[in-house]
């Protein structure tokens, strides 16, 4: 039904744009320069006038309609429900709607048959008082729209402020999108500290939720609570293989938008760059296997070629992937940041008899500096970020360990891990979860906060 | 004005004691850019302590001409130059000649201010330290000082040497960018319309500098301005759509032209 409203809507829009533009282009007998605004936007001002108000009860139906009609329902059969649990209401509700507008049900009973009948009565009732309301909204629209139309109407104010208002509501949603992530972290967190105490968990240096439980089930006590949910060895791991990854892609990726930039030919650069970028478009779990597979068993061979003990999964193998996967970050945008530099000063330091090197050394790259640091702060976050390669070559084990040859595991993985399988919604060990997702959180919104306002400082420069 | 004319006299006294040196001679340049040809058999010779104007409406390649004289152009990849062109009769061209001593020997100072984003110091102190021009610091603080007092820039900026070269005026910064010039000790300048990016008396600022420089050092200046080629230069070369039409005393040119096309471009009837 809704969705036949809604084409009709749609037709009538159309409809009424071309009646508004041909109208007002009447009503100037054919000479634009006495409207105020042009026909199209007579028309677009017709159009919304008409249809916007019966979209909006519609979508406010499409919303609503269930409670409304739950409610009523309730209401009705109050006597008959009094003595049941909320979830036996809402069971025997289920049940009823299932009979009414087709379904699975449990079973029938007298009361669900008598309900189910409400619902087909109701449903019937409140549709027709949709499709009234509709049709009266578009009809009222359509009179005082006509009526209010004139040579020196505003439509062009009109038209664009509704389209300010649009913009402003998609951008909301895309806001209160992110708080509402960001509030539920912060709420979920604020549980588990009720079960863990913070500074156990920030600072505790022993990490093995799944030991907690095999152990003592759900009476493990909150001291004990707070003895396996030591994060420490989470962030040092992180630390580890991001400093690893870091220490790879910084050098490579710098050199390489060095030598793209500076030096290569622009046909070089023109296949070089966008080969480059797709190392970015590589799936990450590509990566994992990789390292799992390739890298990994490598470095344990040569390790022990020159008798060190190298575990099977590694620090080093994840860290060494995990740069090269970072590489094209920074040498795509330090690219950027380094062709940005305006010419003007190469040549002018060119003019002094600077060396290409000089001038790179001495002016290109302490000019952009701070666009390379941006790009590095964005790469480190991405890095931190990063779940699959860790996954799979740095394995599970938290160790608290500087070695980059023994497993490490990180904080996104420990996530994944503590939230792969059935989970009780509010256990410790699931809250867990969110307290290390804000934490992350928390570091990626500091290092993409610097890189901005680096960035931006940076601009300030030369604009 | 007293000093402008003092140094004309002595720079008429100078030439009526010696012949001008020829400092730098261009024969037969040709120019492409790819296939495409800038430059036409230019023969040009630019005299020692004087200003040479070079003038001509836009993409005649007068900005070509200039750039070859310190082989800027050599960072044109589809750039080819030939013919020859000498500084003290040696050419520069010549795969002996190491660019890099050419250009601290044939200085440039650009059209648009480009002073890099260091402080003031350190922006002048740049030619010096990639040369080693100075043996310890107060040696490289005496250039600091001697190229801004040069530029006429050193007593707006004596305060404020350490803050950012990029924080002053449009005016301030090409002449801070003919102290960074000056500070290397070339012996040529190569001036692209430099005032191109100035108001009137930053303007006139620069151009009483150049003519202050003409004592100790031989300049190229390219302008689009008749009046600041009159002012400031005492041979002027004409170019047209990559010939050079004509080049001779600035008076003579400006007075006397000998070629058609230089009387409509300096009275401004070309079009
Ligand atoms: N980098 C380049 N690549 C290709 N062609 C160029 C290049 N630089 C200049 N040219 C061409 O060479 C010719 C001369 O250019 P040039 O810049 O020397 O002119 P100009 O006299 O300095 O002009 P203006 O007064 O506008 O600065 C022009 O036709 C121009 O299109
Ligand atoms: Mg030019």
């Amino acid at each position: 039904m809704i969705f036949y409203l809604v084409l009709a809507l749609a037709i009538l829009f159309f409809v009424a744009y071309y009646f508004g533009s041909t109208r007002a282009n009447a009503m100037a007998g054919g000479d634009h320069s006495k409207l105020h605004s042009r026909p199209s936007y007579h028309g677009g001002y017709l159009a919304l006038v008409v249809t916007v108000p019966a979209l909006a009860v519609l979508i406010f139906w499409g919303l609503f309609s269930g409670t409304i009609l739950d409610r009523m329902v309730t209401s009705e059969f109050a006597t008959q429900l009094a003595d049941k649990s909320i979830p036996e209401i809402e069971a025997i509700l289920r049940d009823a709607r299932a009979i009414a507008f087709g379904g699975i049900v449990g079973f029938r009973d007298e009361l669900k048959e008598a309900a189910a009948i409400r619902y087909e009565e109701l449903s019937a009732t409140a549709t027709w008082i949709v499709v009234a309301l509709v049709a009266a909204l578009c009809a009222l629209g359509l009179y005082f729209g006509v009526r209010s139309m004139s040579l020196r109407m505003r439509a062009r104010h009109f038209v664009e402020r509704f389209a300010i208002s649009l913009l402003i509501a998609c951008s909301a949603v895309a806001i209160l999108t992110t708080i509402g992530i960001v509030f539920s972290l912060i709420f979920e967190t604020a549980r588990f500290f009720q079960k863990v105490p913070f500074f156990d968990f920030l600072f505790g240096l022993h990490w093995s939720p799944q030991s907690a439980f095999e152990a003592a089930g759900d009476q493990a006590s909150d001291k004990d609570l707070g003895l396996v949910f030591g994060a420490v060895p989470l962030f040092a791991g992180t630390l580890l293989i991001t400093a690893i990854a870091i220490f790879v892609a910084a050098p490579i990726g710098l050199m390489a938008a060095i030598y793209l930039s500076d030096y290569a030919g622009p046909k070089f650069r023109s296949i070089a760059k966008p080969v480059l970028e797709t190392l970015a478009g590589i799936p990450t779990v590509v990566y994992g296997f990789f390292a799992a597979l390739t890298v990994a068993p490598a470095i344990r061979g040569w390790g022990e070629g020159i008798g060190l003990s190298v575990s099977s999964e590694s620090a080093l193998a994840a860290g060494l992937v995990m740069g090269i996967m970072i590489i094209p970050f920074v040498s795509s945008l330090s690219d950027d940041v380094i062709n940005s530099v305006p010419q003007s000063l190469r040549e002018g330091s060119a003019g002094l008899g600077a060396t290409k090197s000089e001038t790179i050394r001495k002016v290109v790259l302490p000019a952009a500096l701070p666009g390379i640091v941006s790009a590095l702060l964005l790469a480190i976050s991405r890095a931190v970020g990063e779940t699959m390669i860790v996954v799979m070559a740095a394995g599970l084990a938290a160790n608290l360990t500087i070695n980059p040859l023994e497993a490490v595991t990180t904080v996104t993985v420990q996530i994944v891990t503590l939230l792969v399988g059935d989970q009780e919604f509010d256990s410790a060990k699931t809250l867990a979860a969110f307290a290390l997702g804000l934490v992350l959180f928390c570091i990626t919104l500091a290092l993409n906060v610097i890189a901005l306002k680096v960035v931006q400082k940076y601009r300030e420069q030369y604009d | 004005m007293n000093m402008m004319t003092e140094a004309e006299t002595k720079m008429a006294g100078e030439t009526d004691s010696k012949p001008l040196n020829k400092k730098m001679q261009g024969e037969k340049v040709n120019v492409h850019y790819g296939d495409k040809q800038a430059l036409f058999d230019v023969d040009l010779d630019i005299y020692e302590n004087q200003v040479t104007a070079l003038i001509g409406p836009s993409g005649c390649g007068k900005s070509t001409f200039i750039r070859c004289l310190n082989r800027m152009n050599d960072t044109i990849d589809i750039c080819r130059v030939s013919g020859e062109i000498t500084l003290d009769n040696r050419d520069i061209y010549d795969p002996d000649i190491d660019v890099v001593d050419l250009r601290a020997r044939v200085g440039m100072v650009f059209q648009k201010p480009n002073p890099f984003p260091k402080s003031i110091f350190e922006n002048v102190a740049y030619g010096p330290r990639i040369h080693g021009l100075s043996r310890n610091k107060t040696e490289l603080e005496e250039i600091v000082v001697t190229s801004l007092q040069k530029a006429g820039l050193y007593e707006e900026v004596k305060d404020r040497l350490h803050e950012a070269g990029t924080g002053l005026s449009g005016g301030q910064q090409q002449r801070l960018c003919i102290a960074r010039a000056i500070a290397v000790s070339p012996e040529v300048i190569l001036m692209d319309e430099p005032c191109s990016a100035l108001d009137p008396i930053a303007t006139a600022r620069v151009e009483e500098l150049i003519d202050e420089l003409r004592e100790n050092y031989t300049i190229v200046i390219v302008t689009h301005s008749m009046q600041q080629a009159a002012r400031v230069s005492q041979r002027t070369a004409m170019f047209h759509l990559g010939y050079l039409v004509e080049v001779d005393e600035t008076d003579t040119i400006f007075t006397n032209p000998n070629n058609p096309k230089t009387q409509d471009y300096i009275t401004g009837r070309y079009g």
